[in-house]
């Protein structure tokens, strides 16, 4: 019998120590495959070009247009999600700090949103561009994803602010400052680190996504120069370039893959060192 | 000065609680915005006409999305019967077994899986799973497939669900206090059998929840899905045959959704429904895990 428990618990030990290695395997597995396959077609011209005529029929030129699209998109998304997301944040922790009850609430309603896929905010986005009247355009881009990260960021912008010891939010209300101020001079500066963070994530999604944008951002293979043009984004590039029948745009479509996994590790290694970075001059 | 300051105190307040409103009924909107748009449908079909009829021809008018459905239950299912063992037995090993140099190096791997983008997964999909998948084929079900198939879906999906459901077994086995585990060890009873009955049998909510969450997000899951599955409208038990999930659906038509007379609303429809259903699913679970918490 005793026997028997030893065993069990050697065999389940050992299966759940397998599987959480093999998480590390599968993930340098996916990485290695992608740069395996898409290095031949990578060079300078797939970063630094935009398509050329029959690009998709094998022609010059290379993914700037995309490249661009997405930034532009992540950067504009970002920012309209810091706006509405940094002072919603602020003020379920300053103002609604007494009751619990509501805060959890309101915790648990944002913790639902977040799980809304992303292509149910692509097809409102959708709707919402034909009822303004507008076309797929870069504007109706940032907007959409600007909807899809901002209950993303409120919640980690919450998650930040709720390590921030209560102390001094006391102490800083008892000094007689307004909650405004509160919010901004202490709450603001203690979660700062951590917001870098959250910033920088949500922007990796933004990014990354490419249901939100398949209807809203449109499509085009020059750099979009106002707002109301079409922008082509990195995950649709290489989408559209995976459907061609042709080999070597299909080289291209994993060289941009490459490309666009580069961008999405930076975002999050820099995540992490900027927020050690700054978290150094903060109280504990 | 001190007028000032207050001025601007009230200013802020006001601008702050209008943004947490704007967001807070923002799932309120887009469900209102979608089915203002689905709403011409249902003056030709019942709700329950187009859910559960599976003839689907947008050009003559019928719209069926039960095989969409389907396949979307049949990815779904596939990723999580892959997932389920896995992040239950990872999620003990990193909260009750593992040396904590792992934890710390777990922790960048969980955080970059999860923020991988999903074309990338499909892009992987593509060059590993299809390919395996359609060398499977022929041993094991005696048709050839071309691997595009529910079940290189439900592989791919599995990868990307993980993280996710990984991550909240993680905070809910955190939230088990040491105490309860040292007075079964006290006991007599080894590590594995106190984790089997105070860790997870205490925690059964929300084991539960994470798991529900987690189907959520594979059920919602669009591109990677759509890369990998094939998109053939046609309901088959055989897991090496192509199907055709509903946010495919959605993504794959945008192009000739207004060509078509009610196309648009159909689709629509269809991302109406997939809200409602991931909304309930997951205000259900995470209204579990919350409770689970306060404890």
């Amino acid at each position: 019998m005793r026997r028997y428990k030893m065993l069990e618990e050697k065999f389940f030990i050992r299966l759940s120590a397998l599987f959480t290695y093999s998480l590390i395997a599968v993930l340098a597995f996916i990485i290695v495959v992608i740069f395996y396959k898409g290095f031949a077609a990578l060079n300078w011209d797939m970063v630094l070009k935009t398509p050329k005529g029959g690009y998709y029929y094998g022609g010059e030129g290379g993914v700037l247009n995309a490249i661009t699209g997405s930034l532009y998109i992540a950067i504009g998304a970002t920012l309209i999600a810091v706006l509405i997301g940094m002072p919603a944040a602020l003020y379920l922790n300053v103002q609604l700090i007494r009751y619990r009850r509501t805060q959890n609430t309101i915790r648990y309603f944002l913790d639902a949103l977040w799980g809304i896929p992303s292509i149910v905010y692509g097809a409102f986005g959708f709707t919402l561009m034909l009822f303004f009247g507008m076309n797929a355009s870069l504007l109706a881009g940032i907007i959409t994803v600007a909807l899809l990260i901002s209950p993303i960021m409120v919640r980690t912008f919450d998650e930040v602010l709720c390590t921030i010891p209560k102390g001094l939010h006391e102490a800083s209300l008892a000094l007689g400052s307004t909650r405004t101020e509160t919010a901004f001079r202490v709450m603001f500066k203690q979660g700062f680190p951590g917001f870098i963070t959250a910033i920088l994530l949500s922007f990796g999604r933004g990014i990354g996504d490419a249901a939100s944008v398949l209807f809203t951002a449109g499509y085009t293979d020059n750099i979009p120069v106002t707002l109301d043009e079409p922008a082509a984004t990195l995950p649709l590039a290489i989408f559209f370039q995976l459907g061609s029948p042709i080999p070597e745009v299909r080289d291209r479509a994993f060289a941009a893959s490459i490309i666009l996994t580069i961008i999405i590790l930076s975002i999050s290694l820099g995540a992490r060192l900027l927020s050690k970075r700054f978290s150094k001059t903060n109280l504990k | 000065m001190q007028l000032r300051r207050q001025i601007i105190d009230k200013l802020n307040g006001f601008w702050m609680i209008t943004t947490l409103v704007t967001i807070l009924i923002l799932p309120l909107v887009i469900c209102i915005g979608l089915y203002i748009k689905a709403a011409p449908i249902f003056e030709q079909h019942s709700f329950l006409e187009l859910v559960f009829t599976s003839k689907w021809e947008p050009s003559r008018g019928t719209f069926g999305f039960w095989p969409f459905i389907a396949g979307s239950l049949y990815v779904t299912l596939l990723s999580f019967l892959f997932t389920a063992p896995v992040c239950l037995l990872a999620a003990l090993y990193l909260t009750q077994f593992a040396p904590r140099a792992l934890i710390r190096i777990m922790h960048p791997v969980i955080d970059v899986l999860a923020g991988l983008p999903s074309v990338i997964y499909g892009v992987w999909g593509i060059l590993v799973i299809v390919p395996f998948v359609s060398a499977l084929s022929v041993p094991l079900s005696g048709s050839p497939s071309s691997g595009y198939s529910v079940l290189a879906g439900g592989i791919v999906l599995a990868v990307m669900v993980i993280p996710y459901t990984l991550n909240m077994l993680i905070e809910v086995f955190n939230t088990v206090p040491s105490g309860l585990k040292e007075a079964s060890l006290s006991l007599g009873a080894t590590m594995w059998e106190s984790v089997k009955h105070v860790v997870i049998r205490g925690n059964y909510p929300g084991i539960i929840s994470a798991y529900g969450l987690g189907i959520a997000k594979a059920f919602g899951e669009t591109i990677a899905v759509m890369m990998v599955v094939g998109n053939v409208v046609k309901a088959s038990g055989n897991p090496f045959n192509a199907a055709y999930p509903l946010p495919a659906l959605i993504a794959n038509n945008y192009g000739e959704m207004l060509s078509i007379p009610m196309y648009d609303s159909a689709l629509m429809f269809a991302a109406f429904l997939l809200l409602i259903i991931i909304l309930v699913i997951n205000l259900f679970f995470r209204l579990l895990i919350h409770k689970t918490k306060r404890l």
